[in-house]
């Protein structure tokens, strides 16, 4: 019967959609970075309570589901008409206060118990104290591209973030100050917290307390012009000794060779050093990244490419090709140049 | 249209199809001067669905372009435009119009009164939100964009500042998104008095308050919600207009503006925005529902007591779009119980249409599987509400794929269904012509399959980090299956809308002749003829409980009985 099928089939669809839920859950299962950022798939105190509570909150929502889904099921396969010629109407039923009662107070409690434990974990995590033993970061959002910097270590670093992994007995989370440097843009790196945006004129904060070494990815949740999509960012969560070899790297100024001061020459008498910094030299533009590090990074332009020498090289001839509508113009220098100012570049670990 | 009103012709010559240019003139003529709220209302529908249709190629568009990771079907900035233009599109000219379409042609109907309460305000309002739907999409020529061809809006359709301010948006994006919503929201204003006006002040001998079909009564509380909050909404717009070209500063943080009030103004109108597109859906399926199941609907005062709560509470859970923006621990608790409170309202309104079906005859007839389908689709968008409304969850959901789900589950599968399943229900006694059942058939089939398959599933890109409002992904992400089908569940339901626009020419020249009252339905408009004259009703109708047509039909055991 085909009014009998059209039932079925959007009953199925319901059930697709369950599957699909519990798929995802599955993906919890796995610990550790992953390439895909699940939010199910935490790796870090808040995002791992966050998961917590959201599957306290499935269970009610599914149990809701089911239950008047099931309801709504049956009064279409029970009530349907039979026969058309049937031409007598059902009784009639007008309404009856203690029905709408009960069903009135049902949901009052449901929402009670949402509330409550909703609000429970707001506090717990928006006003969490701070250990001393925190690491400081100030992360600027720059249309489209990261900055981050470390105020007690004196370390300014670009779009991939280092922080040091967390144990249980002696916690070393880290504690994010978030601005930013023009219009709104939004941290989110699902593994290890939910997302809170940075607003100029403002400071915002958020915390993460890492479980596990690796890699975790995400990027900008808000939009931000022409290139929000390529704002991404990497967040590398260190073991203790990695995490003071980076340190110790990021605080020695730019290598001086040689060998490449022509290539450094032609950077700093082309307008690169309008925008760019690299310590050490006469270069101290604020308005793009600074390269003082360049090649200790995996990516350029916030992860739109590899950081290999022909990625560079193509990058600064024409930052189009990677990266349409990203605020660095193409620099109209010629094929020497490009050569020479890449060699430099390259040397900057 | 006209058809039956007018006496058939004797036969002076061989009748020739070929229109003469005076007749589409006079035509013509009709349609842009006219103060009828039937010819308002279809106007306002046919605009409605004619926007639907250039929204959903417009989110075709998006779909190609985000089918695998690293398309190269639009540039970045043209589907930034393309993106913001949907949802501009789809909220305002679409939404916002289908309502007053419905109210103003059945509202006079339904309440037994010959006319809106202010016909020539009327033709305003529709003339106001026709040209500034003119005014957004001109921007794709006018404006002479920084980019070279057109500069039409790409800050996405809340148009959050500072982007739309002009160090971050220079040339003319934000002033034609600002300008054509004022103006479309001045026809909105116009239109809103007038349904509020009419439901109180126009109805018939014997329709009290509390005898006033459902339909109207909730799409008088939309309008009054709808006059509420296209106030906040107007102000933000001029104090942006007022930065971008007199150097105010409310928004532009460069100059020590704040970038948060402009998120406060927009939601403040934003949210509520939400229910003022909803609530005519559900007035819709309060219509149908009832009649298919051949049962009274359930709690009447009821069903009027939650519209009214849901409009009252929906003015104060704006906050729940800002969790992420930075607001203290008290006011993210504050806003996350407010947001929950309208879930009980809502929660009483799927009971009363189970229990209005239930032990019913439920006849389903295709407005009758769209209005079905909405309530299951209804129930599921409003738990993953829930789920959005938990603030902690929210940190990790807001601007992701999974919002995007969501408010789709609410705006496709609850208003679009609904609004489907009215013109099925309807367009007899518009046209006098029933829509074909078996097209019908078809486009709903087609319809909530392909929705189910894009919107069930895009929940799940959301789940696994993937944000909104990108216009490519890497493909290292897991993000592209899921996109692929989410994509072909979309070109589904394109395939679908084109069979209902089909189904609506076609069957207006040969459709089956329909009756007064082909659904044997009980309010006020199916006893007039199809489509009804100018004057609506010969004499003045005079009423004695909620079924009129219900009351002529059962003599023995009239309404007023059980009222
Ligand atoms: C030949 C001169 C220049 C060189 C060699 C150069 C080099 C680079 C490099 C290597 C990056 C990637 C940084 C990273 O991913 O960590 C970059 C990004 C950037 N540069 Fe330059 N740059 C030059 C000139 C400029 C100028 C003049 C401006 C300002 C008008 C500028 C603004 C930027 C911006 C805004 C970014 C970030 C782009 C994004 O990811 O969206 N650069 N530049
Ligand atoms: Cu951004």
């Amino acid at each position: 019967m085909l009014e009998k099928s059209v039932q079925y089939v959007l009953f199925r669809a319901k059930s697709w959609w369950l599957l699909f839920a519990f798929l995802i859950c599955g993906a919890a299962f796995a610990e550790g970075p992953q390439a895909t950022p699940s939010i199910f798939a935490p790796s870090s105190t808040p995002a791992d309570e966050i998961y917590h509570l959201s599957l306290f909150v499935l269970t009610i929502t599914g149990a809701i589901f089911v239950t008047v889904g099931g309801l709504l099921a049956f009064v279409v396969f029970r009530f349907r008409q039979r026969g058309e010629d049937d031409t007598t109407e059902p009784a009639q039923i007008y309404g009856s206060t203690q029905v709408e009662l009960a069903w009135t107070v049902i949901p009052v409690l449901i929402v009670v118990v949402l509330f409550l434990t909703t609000a429970r974990m707001i506090f717990a995590i928006q006003d969490a104290p701070k250990p001393k033993a925190a690491l400081d970061v100030t992360v600027v959002g720059h249309q489209f591209w990261w900055e981050f910097n470390y105020p007690n270590l004196g370390i300014h670093a670009v779009n991939e973030l280092h922080v040091p992994l967390s144990n249980q007995q002696s916690p070393t989370p880290t504690f994010l100050k978030l601005l930013s440097a023009d219009v709104i843009h939004s941290f989110w790196v699902p593994q290890l917290a939910g997302k809170t945006d940075l607003l100029p004129n403002n400071v915002n904060e958020l915390w993460v307390d890492p479980l596990h070494p690796g890699m975790y990815v995400g990027q900008c949740a808000q939009f931000c012009g022409v290139q929000h999509a390529k704002m991404l960012l990497r967040v590398y969560v260190d073991t203790p000794d990695q995490f003071a070899a980076w340190v110790k790297n990021q605080q020695q100024p730019a290598v001086a060779d040689d060998s490449v001061a022509v290539g450094r020459h032609v950077f700093e008498t082309q307008a690169c050093m309008n925008c760019h910094t690299i310590k050490g030299t006469a270069a101290t533009g604020r308005f793009g990244p600074d390269l003082t590090h360049l090649m200790s990074r995996d990516t350029l332009a916030s992860g739109a490419m590899a950081n290999t020498k022909e990625n560079l090289r193509e990058w600064i001839r024409h930052p189009d090709t990677f990266k349409e509508g990203a605020l660095m113009p193409a620099m109209q220098l010629n094929d020497q140049q490009l050569d020479q100012i890449t060699a430099y570049l390259a040397t900057l670990r | 249209m006209a058809d039956s009103t007018y006496p058939i012709p004797g036969a002076v010559e061989a009748p020739s199809r070929r229109w003469s240019q005076a007749a589409v003139l006079e035509w013509l003529n009709s349609w842009v001067t006219t103060v009828d709220h039937k010819k308002l209302g279809i106007l306002y529908i046919v605009y409605a669905i004619f926007f639907l249709l250039v929204g959903g190629a417009e989110a075709i568009a998006i779909r190609i372009q985000l089918i695998q990771p690293n398309m190269h079907f639009l540039s970045p900035q043209v589907f930034n435009r393309i993106f913001t233009m949907h949802g501009t599109t789809m909220v305002f000219l679409f939404g916002m119009t289908y309502i007053f379409g419905f109210a103003n042609y059945l509202i006079p109907l339904m309440i037994g009164a010959r006319d809106m309460a202010f016909p020539r305000l009327n033709a305003l309002s529709f003339w106001l939100t026709f040209f500034g739907g003119i005014l957004l999409y001109y921007s794709f020529i006018g404006g002479g964009g920084l980019y070279g061809a057109g500069n039409a809006p790409d800050v996405m359709w809340w148009a959050y500042a500072p982007l739309t301010e002009r160090a971050f948006s220079p040339g003319h994006a934000p002033d034609y998104w600002a300008l054509s919503l004022i103006v479309t929201g001045f026809g909105t204003i116009g239109a809103s008095i007038n349904v509020i006006s009419t439901a109180f002040c126009m109805r018939c001998k014997g329709m009290t308050l509390m005898r006033l079909p459902l339909l109207v009564w909730v799409m008088t509380v939309a309008s009054g919600l709808a006059l509420i909050t296209i106030t906040p909404l107007t102000a933000a717009q001029v104090m942006l207009l007022i930065d971008r070209y007199l150097g105010g500063h409310f928004f532009d943080t460069q100059a020590g503006g704040s970038a948060m009030i402009w998120a406060h103004f927009f939601w403040i109108f934003g949210h509520p925005e939400v229910y003022v597109l909803v609530l005519p859906a559900f007035a819709i399926a309060n219509e149908v529902i009832p009649v298919f199941s051949r049962k009274a609907m359930f709690g009447y005062p009821a069903v009027v007591a939650s519209s009214v709560a849901i409009a009252f509470v929906s003015l104060g859970v704006w906050a729940h779009h800002m969790f992420t923006i930075g607001m203290t621990s008290v006011g993210n608790a504050f806003f996350v119980l407010s947001t929950e409170l309208v879930g009980i309202p809502t929660a009483i309104k799927i009971f009363n249409w189970l229990a209005t079906m239930w032990g019913g005859k439920i006849r389903f007839a295709t407005p009758m599987l769209f209005c079905t389908a909405f309530v299951i689709q209804f129930l599921l968008a409003g738990l993953t509400g829930i789920i959005l409304s938990i603030a902690p969850w929210n940190w990790q959901l807001h601007n992701s794929y999974f919002v995007i789900a969501h408010f789709h589950y609410i705006l496709v599968g609850a208003i679009a269904f609904c609004i489907f399943g009215g013109i099925y229900y309807w367009y007899p006694k518009v046209t006098g012509r029933m829509l074909s059942e078996k097209l019908g058939k078809w486009h709903f089939w087609l319809f909530v399959i392909g929705f189910h398959i894009t919107f069930d599933v895009m929940h799940i890109p959301g789940i696994l980090g993937m944000p909104r409002s990108i216009y490519t992904y890497e493909a290292d992400r897991g993000w592209g299956t899921l996109n692929m089908i989410v994509s072909i569940g979309g070109i589904i339901q394109a395939i679908a809308v084109l069979i209902f626009a089909w189904n609506l020419i076609s069957s207006y020249f040969k459709g089956k002749i329909a009756g007064n009252d082909p659904w044997d339905a009980w309010t006020l408009e199916w006893s007039t003829p199809s489509p009804p004259p100018v004057y609506n009703f010969a004499t003045d109708p005079v009423v004695t409980s909620r079924r009129p047509l219900w009351d002529l039909k059962h003599p023995d055991d009239p309404d007023w009985h059980y009222e």
